[in-house]
């Protein structure tokens, strides 16, 4: 393709055609700012409204400034990125931002990762010269996110991951002029709206406006609480990603510098989410093995694909918009379910604690996770498998806040027995793991036979929807992988029309997978750290003495002792669970 | 689990078929708005769902161009919707009094319904009937050259025809 030859701030500059002047700057090392623009390379998110106007820029014979973010380069053309006219004009709009925002900064959680304050502090604002009108919008608390649309800043791009990202479609910009704002449909409460609490809106949005629900006071309190025993349990894509918060390089994995943290915080017990990672194996393993036993004996009536349950928004996603298909996904519970259930049951015996007096704490990737532990089969007699969940970001603070010196701890290892895990459970933080991990043991248990290769590289990748067939010993295994819930509605809709082809289909519905969950340290669209912490994870398992579920000693002793055998009576009892009809329906009223 | 929404039969089959008329592209999503709202006065929260679930697009969506455009509206309107030109013409012939005088009358605002659902009022933008202002419409009939008299007086011509009519 022909390149287009230009000049920004008197620098001559060569770019393919379609390049907007951002990039053509960028690529010379021009930083030109920006607001609303957000790009999320390689994973399918683009939002570019061209609506905040920092980013304006002056060419050459053109009237009006233009939006850098969404004018492409042409032939010749004379850019200048700092004339004064510029410079005014970004500080004015700047300030107009401003003078509609709250100036809460102490006391908000998006404070020091804020990029509207980046911008102030990078423009040395003094003071804001407008006082017009402010916004005035009721702060609503869900189980997931708060929503605090008086810092909103319509950049809009909750509403891009929200409907092209995840088709979710729980907010939409409403009203105009003044007034405009994004919300749900009728301004409804989120738990009114189809919103999966996947929390990609909180990872994107540039300020205060999306945030989590804040649960470390309660953590802090029950662990003073002398009568409780306080069990924490940690998610596989925390230990690639925790790290960053400390000023470490993204994919650092600080398993052993995390459970030290965590003890020094004052846990009483500090597991591993990995370890129920591999009782999910064994139990949504053994629901394929059979339900694909019975499909080969030509039971007709067997549902397949099995889709994996692991993802709590993906859960919420098709009992919202596909419930005719509710009895397909694996009935396990996730990992963060299973656990709970296991730590209050099996292990609150064994160490001779009433279900009521311990607390189990999760620390998740995710935001969804904080909706699913509140989900009302998951208690008994009012008392829920996990009390709290708290997300990456959470802890951080938590660490910081009790004078620990993250980076200087001596790595310690997790607590027994619920603290052994294996390389299968790891990779569970990221797309095509958990499919991964089940085939790893699917094919042995099977086959009766050792894997000859553990890593089945066909199933890793970072494109949106991938399949591969796995040869499992002549037969012929199709598995799906999506993440990205608009990816999962594609293979969703292939099931509803008779040709799926697949015998199992994994999702999760964050890009990349739990690794950029809605709880994860903010990337501020910067592709290559998830990239990072999508190597790490691999690398991670790798580490691992042992690689497969079925082969982690702590798992095979509870089934010997308490559970008996997978998907048994009293695994379907702790470990399983069932899905809900959530859809919206058109009723016709009578009279 | 599942939230129910519910609608008139007799409602819905006419969303329906306006959906329907448009070949349920949500591309002309302003389109059914519009037939719709000729239909039923106004949008409501049950109408929006029936068309965003028709033209497989969020609610949300719906809701956000109902939001957004001035003629929509999710307020029924009354028996007889007043409607005040505040054109340019009829704005410099004293519009605003005539406005202000329904205000006072009706005592609602400017896109509010009576309780009674008699009357409603909105203001709008040139009728086309220039030479008439000020000109106001009650539903398709159209009143030029008015006084704040002539305002007391159509309000009580439609008070003493009430429902009956």
């Amino acid at each position: 393709m022909d390149k287009i030859n230009l000049i920004i701030d008197n620098r001559e500059v060569s770019v393919s055609q379609g390049t907007t002047i951002l990039k053509a700057a960028h690529n010379i090392g021009i930083d030109i700012p920006t607001l609303c623009h957000f790009e999320l390379a390689g994973l399918n998110i683009h939002n570019k409204p061209g609506g905040c106007r920092i980013c304006v820029v002056e060419v050459e014979g053109r009237r009006n400034l233009a939006p850098a973010c969404v004018t492409e380069c042409t032939e010749g053309m004379v850019v200048k990125t700092n004339s004064i006219r510029v410079l005014n004009a970004r500080r004015t709009v700047l300030e107009l931002i401003l003078s509609d925002h709250p100036a809460d900064c102490l006391v908000c959680a998006k404070s020091g990762n804020c990029e509207l304050q980046n911008l102030a502090i990078r423009f040395g604002v003094r003071d804001i010269p407008f006082q017009g009108e402010q916004s005035c919008y009721k702060v609503e608390v869900s189980p997931s996110i708060v929503r605090d649309m008086n810092k909103c800043v319509m950049c809009r791009r909750c509403e891009t991951v929200c409907n092209d990202f995840q088709t979710v479609g729980a907010l939409s910009a409403i009203e105009r002029g003044f007034p405009a704002v994004v919300s749900t449909a009728f301004n409804q409460k989120l738990s009114y709206s189809p919103c999966t609490f996947c929390g990609q809106c909180v990872a994107v949005c540039p300020v205060g406006a999306l945030v989590e629900v804040d649960h470390t006071p309660k953590i802090i309190r029950a662990i003073a609480d002398e009568k409780k025993t306080v069990v924490v349990q940690v998610a596989p894509a925390v230990r690639v990603a925790l790290g960053e918060e400390f000023g470490l390089k993204p994919g650092s994995i600080v398993t052993g510098k995390l459970t030290a943290a965590l003890k020094a915080l004052g846990f009483n017990y500090v597991f591993d989410t990995d370890w129920s990672a591999d009782l999910t194996i064994m139990e949504e393993g053994t629901e394929l093995i059979s339900r694909l036993t019975r499909h080969l004996n030509g039971d007709k009536e067997v549902k397949l694909p099995l889709l994996t349950s692991c993802c709590p928004a993906w859960v919420n996603f098709f009992e919202y918009h596909f419930p005719e298909l509710k009895e397909i996904p694996s009935t396990a519970k996730s990992p963060q379910q299973m656990f709970g259930a296991i730590a209050k049951s099996y292990f609150a015996n064994k160490i001779g604690v009433k279900r009521e007096d311990m607390v189990v704490v999760s620390v998740m990737p995710c935001l969804a996770k904080k909706y699913e532990c509140g989900r009302e089969e998951f208690k008994l007699n009012g008392n829920p498998e996990v009390d709290y969940s708290i997300s990456t970001r959470e802890l951080a603070t938590l660490i910081k806040q009790a004078n620990i010196d993250f980076n200087s701890l001596e790595e310690t290892p997790f607590d027994s027995p619920l603290g052994e895990s294996t390389g299968a459970a790891v990779i569970f933080g990221t797309t095509g793991g958990v499919i991964e991990a089940a085939v790893r043991t699917a094919y042995e248990v099977i086959t009766k036979k050792q894997l000859p290769k553990i890593d089945f590289t066909e199933l890793r990748g970072l494109e949106g929807v991938r399949s591969a067939t796995i040869d499992v010993d002549g037969l012929k295994l199709n598995i799906g992988i999506a993440h990205g819930l608009s990816n999962a509605r594609k293979l969703l809709n292939e099931i509803k029309e008779g040709k799926s082809q697949f015998h199992a289909i994994e999702v999760m519905a964050c890009p990349g997978g739990c690794i950029d969950g809605g709880g994860q340290p903010l990337h501020h669209g910067n592709s290559d750290i998830i990239k990072a912490r999508w190597e790490a994870i691999y690398e991670a398992d790798r580490n691992m003495p042992i690689r497969k579920s079925h082969e982690n000693p702590s798992v095979q002793a509870i089934y010997k002792e308490f559970l008996g055998e997978p998907c048994g009576h009293k695994s379907h009892e702790l470990l399983h669970t069932h899905y809900f009809d959530k859809a919206k329906v058109i009723e016709i009223k009578l009279g | 689990m599942s939230v129910k929404i519910q609608i008139s039969q007799k409602t819905r089959t006419k969303i329906e078929e306006i959906c329907k008329s448009f070949h349920n592209n949500p591309g002309e999503l302003i389109n059914v708005l519009h037939k719709t709202q000729d239909y039923l006065g106004y949008l409501p929260a049950e109408a929006q769902e029936v068309i965003a679930q028709e033209l497989g697009i969020p609610t949300a969506k719906v809701y956000g161009v109902v939001s957004f455009y001035s003629f929509f509206t999710m307020i029924p309107k009354g028996r007889y919707p007043i409607s005040i030109c505040m054109g340019t013409a009829c704005y410099v012939r004293g519009a605003e009094r005539i406005l202000d005088e329904f205000k006072h009358l009706l005592g609602l605002n400017v896109g509010e319904t009576g309780t009674d659902g008699l009357f409603s009022l909105a203001s709008l933008r040139c009728v086309g009937a220039c030479g008439l202002a000020p000109v106001v419409l009650v539903g398709d009939k159209v009143y030029g050259r008015l006084s704040s008299d002539d305002v007391r007086n159509i309000v009580e011509e439609y008070k003493n025809l009430g429902f009956a009519v």
